[in-house]
C-alpha cells in the first residue's frame, strides 16, 4: 500500500522534476544533458516576447481576479439574504458558467463579441464627432479579461457563499440590533469573516487566469498571453526556453496554492 | 433603502457580466447552429438542420472522444482509489493534509506545461530510448492513444482523488473494525462496507473528471499529434482554420447536449444505486 502510494507520487512529480532539471541544462538541445547552467534563465528573460507574454498575462489574472472578486462576493453576500426566482435564476447561472466546456465558452465569447462589435462599429463611428477616429472595438485584452472574469466570477460565488454558510448568522442580527449600519455590519462582522474565503478565492482566480490556455486561445485577438507563446512553442518543437518558462510558472502557481491552503485551513479553524 | 433593492443592486453586476458573457454568446452559437455557412466566414441567419446534418463527417472526433473520455475516467479511478484509500485510512493523521495537499496542488499547475512534460517523457528520446537500452527497439509512444490516455490520467487523477479521499475520510473506521472482529476477511469488508460507502465519492469524482475530459483540447493536441483528436480539436480547427462558424456551432452545440445527457444518465444511475444500497441496510 505505501509502495503504491510512494510511486503514485512519483509519477505525479517526476514529470515536473524533470522538467526542473533540464530547465538548468546548459547544452544547446532540450534533450540531452550536458551539465549545470542557468544560461537558459538568462535567455529567456532578456526574450522580449516572453516579456511581453508575461506581462499581459499578469495584467488579465489581476484584473480579472480583482473584478472577479469583487462581484462575485458581493453576489456571495447578496445571495445569502434573498430567496426565490433571482436565486434560482442566479443558481443557474452558475452551474452553467462552471458546467459549459471552457472550449465552447471560448468560441461562444468570439462568435457573440465578434458578431456585437461588428454592429456596434458602425453605430460608434456614426455618433463619433467628425474629424476624429472612432475607436473600434476588437477582441484583445479587454475582451479576454472580461472572459475570465465571468468564468472566475462563478468561482468565487462558489467559494465565498461556502465560508458563508459555515458563518454564523446571529453574529449579523446581533450587529444590526446594536445599531450598525448594513455596511458597517458587512465591514467589521462579515468581511473579517469570509476574509479568507475572499482571499483565497482570488489567489485561485490568479492561478486560473495565469495558466488559462483554452479560452485565450480564442478570445485573446492578436495579444498573446504566455500559455499562448508556450503552446506556439512547443508547436515549433521542444527547447530548454519551455523548460525554463514551465519550471518558472510551476514555481509560483505552487507557492500561490500554499498560501491559499494556509488561509483555507486557518479561516476553517477561525470559522468555527 | 429595503434589504431587498441593495441585494438586487448588489448582484447587478455580476448578472450583467453573465447576461454579456454568457447566456448572449451561448444563444449566439445555438442561432448560429441553425444558420448557414456565409462565404467570408461568419454566417448567414437561417432556419435550416444542415449543419446538424452533416455532423457525421466530424463522427470520428466524437467516437474519440466518447471512447477515451470514459476510459480515462475509469483508468484515473482505478489508479486513484488505493491512493485516495491509503490518505483516508491507512496513513498517520499527522501527515495526511500534507499528502493531500501534495496531490491536488499538480492539478492547480498548468496543464499545458504538465502534459508538455509527457511530449519530453514519451517522445523519442524518453522513455522509449530508455527501453531500446534494455533491448525493446522501436516502440512509439507518443501520439498513440496510448500517450493521450497517459496525458489524461496524469493531469486528471488530482481531481479523482479529492472526492474519493472526502467519502471514505468520512466513513466510520468502527465499521470496518466491527467487520473484521465479526471475522469477515479484509476483501469482505472493502466490498460490503468500504466500496458502497464511497460510492458518492466514485459519483463525483468521474463526474468531475469525465465533463472536463469532454471539452479537452489541449491533452490531445500535445500528445495524439493529429491522429487522437477530440471534439475539442474538431472545434478549434472549424473556427480558428476553417472559419466554418454555423459548422462549428452545431458541433459545440451537440458537444454540449451530448454531455448534458450523459450527466443526466449517470445520475440517474448514480442515485438508484445509492436508493438501492439504502434498501438493503434498512433490511
Amino acid at each position: 500500500m505505501r509502495l503504491y502510494a510512494a510511486f503514485v507520487y512519483l509519477f505525479l512529480y517526476v514529470p515536473i522534476g524533470v522538467i526542473a532539471l533540464f530547465s538548468f541544462n546548459s547544452g544547446r538541445h532540450a534533450s540531452q544533458l550536458m551539465g549545470f547552467s542557468t544560461k537558459w534563465y538568462g535567455k529567456t528573460l532578456s526574450n522580449p516576447f516572453v516579456m511581453d507574454a508575461l506581462e499581459t498575462s499578469l495584467i488579465v489574472a489581476f484584473v480579472a481576479a480583482t473584478c472577479a472578486t469583487v462581484f462575485g462576493t458581493m453576489a456571495a453576500v447578496a445571495l445569502q439574504g434573498i430567496k426565490g426566482p433571482v436565486r434560482t435564476i442566479f443558481d443557474g447561472l452558475i452551474y452553467i458558467a462552471v458546467m459549459i466546456p471552457g472550449i465552447v465558452i471560448g468560441i461562444a465569447t468570439l462568435i457573440g463579441l465578434v458578431t456585437l462589435f461588428d454592429q456596434l462599429n458602425p453605430l460608434i463611428a456614426a455618433i463619433w464627432p467628425n474629424g476624429f477616429t472612432p475607436p473600434k472595438l476588437r477582441m484583445g485584452m479587454g475582451t479576454l479579461i472580461a472572459a475570465h472574469t465571468m468564468f472566475l466570477m462563478a468561482l468565487v460565488v462558489i467559494i465565498v457563499r461556502a465560508r458563508l454558510s459555515g458563518m454564523d448568522r446571529a453574529l449579523t442580527e446581533a450587529s444590526s440590533d446594536l445599531y450598525a449600519t448594513p455596511f458597517g455590519t458587512f465591514r467589521q462582522v462579515t468581511l473579517p469573516l469570509i476574509l479568507p474565503g475572499v482571499l483565497a478565492g482570488f489567489l485561485l482566480s490568479f492561478t486560473f487566469s495565469f495558466d488559462d490556455f483554452i479560452i485565450a486561445f480564442f478570445v485573446a485577438g492578436t495579444e498573446t498571453t504566455l500559455p499562448l507563446y508556450v503552446f506556439s512553442s512547443i508547436r515549433r518543437g521542444v527547447t530548454p526556453e519551455i523548460n525554463v518558462i514551465g519550471t518558472m510558472v510551476l514555481a509560483v502557481s505552487l507557492m500561490l496554492l500554499l498560501i491559499v491552503q494556509v488561509l483555507l485551513r486557518r479561516g476553517g479553524r477561525k470559522a468555527k | 433603502m429595503t434589504q431587498r433593492t441593495r441585494n438586487l443592486l448588489l448582484l447587478a453586476p455580476a448578472g450583467t457580466w453573465f447576461l454579456v458573457m454568457l447566456i448572449v454568446p451561448l444563444s449566439v452559437v445555438l442561432i448560429f447552429s441553425f444558420g448557414e455557412r456565409a462565404p467570408a466566414g461568419g454566417v448567414v441567419p437561417a432556419f435550416t438542420f444542415e449543419q446538424y446534418a452533416n455532423l457525421p463527417a466530424r463522427w470520428a472526433a466524437f467516437r474519440n472522444t466518447l471512447f477515451l473520455a470514459p476510459v480515462g475516467t475509469i483508468a484515473a479511478l482505478l489508479i486513484a482509489y488505493p491512493l485516495a484509500y491509503y490518505l483516508a485510512v491507512k496513513v498517520d493523521p499527522k501527515w495526511k493534509m500534507l499528502l493531500l495537499v501534495l496531490v491536488i496542488v499538480p492539478f492547480w499547475t498548468s496543464i499545458l506545461i504538465r502534459s508538455y512534460a509527457w511530449i519530453f517523457l514519451l517522445g523519442g528520446r524518453g522513455i522509449p530510448a530508455l527501453l531500446g537500452w534494455i533491448g525493446f527497439e522501436d516502440i512509439r509512444l507518443i501520439n498513440t492513444p496510448f500517450s493521450v490516455l497517459v496525458g489524461i490520467i496524469y493531469g486528471y487523477l488530482p481531481l479523482m482523488v479529492f472526492p474519493l479521499f472526502v467519502s471514505l475520510d468520512r466513513l466510520d473506521k468502527r465499521l470496518l473494525e466491527a467487520s473484521s472482529d465479526l471475522g469477515a476477511k479484509p476483501w469482505r469488508t472493502f466490498a460490503q462496507i468500504t466500496l458502497p460507502l464511497s460510492v458518492p465519492g466514485i459519483a463525483t469524482g468521474c463526474m468531475l473528471v469525465f465533463i472536463l475530459l469532454m471539452g479537452e483540447f489541449l491533452i490531445p493536441a500535445l500528445l495524439g499529434g493529429g491522429k487522437v483528436f477530440f471534439v475539442g480539436n474538431a472545434l478549434v480547427d472549424l473556427f480558428l482554420q476553417s472559419r466554418n462558424w454555423a459548422y462549428g456551432s452545431a458541433v459545440a452545440v451537440t458537444l454540449v447536449v451530448v454531455m448534458l445527457i450523459t450527466v443526466t444518465i449517470y445520475m440517474r444511475l448514480i442515485s438508484r444505486l445509492g436508493a438501492h444500497r439504502e434498501d438493503v441496510s434498512l433490511m
